[in-house]
């Protein structure tokens, strides 16, 4: 990352962002980059490479937005998500958040310090059934939080864990039950119920209807979206199924490889997909009428975050690849439909001098 | 559906499959009759429970104790030789052994754990082709790197020597497909062949299927939970729940004018049919353990059209001609 040709990185929340998002941002992800080391074998093992799971993302989150992360495996979405709430340590970046007292960057703080944190952002997981501990009730589980942060006691306690449970469609009389006792729908209400019951102002939700069957899907994709609503939550959404995302999402923002493509209000990325590998991504999803048929011609697979192609990580599969996609990597730009997209080919620079690294 | 013996190649009559588990009796198939027809994609539709897997899996007779097919038959019309009930055969058979990866290939979800780690993906392709089929080792050879060249595997013959980890997710879904059609075969059941996969992966493993049907003049049961998959690649289509049929017909006509209201209820569900804002159409509740199957029609606790006393009693509604090509399970079928 020798060339950072972005205009700016220095903490201040209202920075001009590429997604365009408004000064208002509740989240303010700068420049994030999450690389993994790859050792090689026997006992005295030296490095000997780097997997890039995450290099050089930057969006807003404004409040109350939903934005949805979207990729296929190994894009990197899911460890964007982790990276932001600290689940993960950042190799480099900022990760700027507005607390009740001020904006901080998660990405310097220590173990120590996040601690207080953690109640204003949630996380809320994939797999209903790994993600609750069978050995502990559901009044334990939800509750739990707040006991940890010393926020409640008591009868008081007790209240919180029955009005949040009743807010995502669970009764008081489930609370002496087990997580084996409920349905894989129930399981992910009472994961969401323990995610917001501290009234956290920030959501990252890892593909959490991805579990579920079809018909319990549209159940929990309405509780999201009603919570939402009533607590103004401000989501980041990540989730491979993109007709769920188009439905939650107010903005979408694309990766592959590691990288933001592209990241666009979400009607017009749908309607109006620009880079390349978000216009097969979405030419990719069946539809389930019969008479919308498949046009798709994308070859190949996804790049090896280990060892990513040079200039533009898409170039050995892109319809529209052309010499500078080989040589340099296309900085995420904003057009002016208001989107931003990190191609070569829609560049409304297109005419520059090769800027090499 | 009007079909001579000519026109079908699996014929699924009243199929029961039932699992002992605890001292009591859980049907996860529970009377179930649909057919395939000869050149055509039937695709197999349902929630988790509902028996998709275990009809396919009765089909090759994979199910495993405390599993047991307890009715029915399942018959195979092959384009030579006389009709083979397969329910009938013994378990050791060695007609049953010569249906397995023979006349009947079978594609799994998982292609992680369908192929063995310690094999090569050549060791694996040449005993699929060995065992129903005497051939040298140059041939079968040979064989192999045809059937790595059919689904699409560049460099076939340095894919042979290597070892299913050194793969991509897509490619290792290949091999499963290549040795799933090692032995030429007439049907292919595929359970699930593309959830494993990313989205680009999983369209390029549905149009490598589609050109495969047409190509090698195969039949294909297809089972699967997503209807953008069964709209974009199958002919017809069954739908299941709790281990009956609800509704069965042409892809078309079920998509366009679904008569059962759990079809109905599935396909308002997909968020891409709904507009933004507005709540999703969802169906109540979930769908009920095994254990508890409730009595009359099975799908009544969730359905938006039950009526109490008539509904909820009984037993479970026959799968019945809507017309002619077109069944439904309803009591309700043509009030509603």
């Amino acid at each position: 990352m020798a060339a950072d040709l972005s205009p700016s990185s220095s903490i201040d929340k209202n920075l001009p962002d590429p997604g365009s998002a408004p000064p208002s941002a509740l989240l303010s992800v700068r420049n994030l980059d999450k690389h993994f080391p790859i050792f090689g074998t026997g006992i005295l093992s030296r490095r000997v490479g780097w997997v890039r799971a995450v290099s050089d993302v930057s969006f807003d989150v404004s409040a109350g937005e939903t934005l949805g992360l979207v990729g296929e495996s190994g894009s990197g979405k899911t460890t964007t998500a982790r990276t932001i709430l600290r689940a993960l340590t950042p190799t480099a970046g900022e990760v700027l958040f507005r607390t009740s007292s001020g904006v901080v960057d998660l990405a310097k703080l220590s173990e120590a310090e996040l601690i207080p944190l953690r109640t204003q952002m949630q996380m809320v997981f994939q797999d209903p059934v790994s993600s609750l501990n069978p050995r502990m009730s559901i009044e334990q589980i939800v509750s739990e939080p707040l006991v940890i942060h010393k926020l409640a006691k008591g009868p008081h306690l007790r209240e919180r864990v029955v009005s949040m449970l009743e807010k995502v469609g669970l009764r008081s009389e489930h609370m002496s039950r087990y997580p084996h006792e409920f349905s894989g729908g129930q399981r992910q209400r009472i994961g969401i119920a323990r995610s917001l019951v501290m009234n956290p102002s920030l959501i990252v939700a890892d593909e959490p209807v991805s579990a579920l069957d079809v018909s319990v899907q549209a159940q929990v994709i309405n509780l999201l979206s009603d919570l939402r609503r009533e607590l103004k939550l401000t989501t980041i959404f990540v989730a491979h199924d993109l007709s769920v995302v188009r439905y939650l999402c107010d903005r979408v923002a694309v990766m592959y490889a590691g990288r933001l493509v592209e990241i666009a209000p979400t009607e017009q990325l749908f309607e109006h997909p620009e880079h390349p590998y978000t216009q097969a991504l979405l030419a990719a999803v069946p539809n389930a009428d019969p008479d919308v048929p498949m046009v798709f011609a994308l070859s190949g697979e996804v790049a090896n975050p280990a060892n990513l192609p040079s200039g533009c990580s898409f170039h050995p599969r892109c319809p529209e690849r052309f010499d500078l996609c080989e040589q340099t990597r296309p900085e995420l730009e904003t057009l002016a439909s208001g989107g931003s997209v990190a191609c070569h080919a829609r560049s409304p620079k297109r005419t520059l001098p090769v800027l090499d690294a | 559906m009007v079909a001579t013996n000519h026109d079908l190649i699996l014929d699924v009559k009243d199929l029961k499959v039932s699992f002992f588990v605890d001292g009591s009796e859980l049907k996860a198939v529970d009377g179930a009759s649909f057919q395939v027809r000869r050149g055509r994609v039937l695709a197999v539709v349902g929630e988790s429970g509902c028996g998709k897997s275990v009809s396919a899996y009765s089909i090759l007779r994979l199910v495993k104790r405390p599993g047991r097919i307890v009715g029915g038959q399942i018959v195979l019309h092959p384009k030579s030789g006389p009709s083979i009930d397969i329910t009938a055969l013994q378990e050791d058979a060695e007609s049953l052994y010569a249906l397995r990866g023979g006349r009947i290939g079978m594609i799994f979800q998982e292609p992680m754990t369908a192929l063995s780690p310690v094999h090569t993906i050549g060791n694996q392709l040449s005993e699929a082709i060995a065992l129903h089929r005497p051939l040298g080792q140059a041939a079968i050879e040979a064989e192999a790197i045809s059937l790595l060249t059919k689904v699409g595997i560049a460099g076939p013959a340095q894919a042979l020597k290597k070892y299913p980890h050194e793969l991509s997710g897509g490619m290792r879904q290949r091999v499963v497909i290549a040795i799933a059609l090692a032995n030429s075969p007439e049907l292919l059941v595929a359970d699930e062949p593309t959830t494993a996969l990313d989205v680009t992966l999983q369209a390029q493993i549905l149009g490598l299927l589609k050109s495969l049907k047409q190509n090698e003049d195969l039949s294909v049961l297809l089972i699967t939970h997503d209807l953008g998959v069964v709209a974009q690649t199958a002919d017809d289509i069954v739908l299941m729940y709790l281990g009956r049929v609800v509704e069965s017909g042409p892809l078309r006509k079920v998509l366009k004018a679904p008569k059962h209201p759990y079809t109905r209820g599935l396909l308002d569900s997909i968020p891409s049919r709904s507009v933004r804002g507005k709540p999703l159409p969802s169906i109540t509740g979930s769908v009920p353990s095994l254990k508890e199957i409730p009595s009359g029609c099975p799908f009544h606790p969730r359905c938006p059209y039950a009526v109490p006393g008539r509904c909820d009693q009984g037993s479970a509604p026959q799968l019945s001609d809507f017309d002619a090509e077109q069944r439904v399970a309803c009591l309700r079928v043509g009030e509603i």
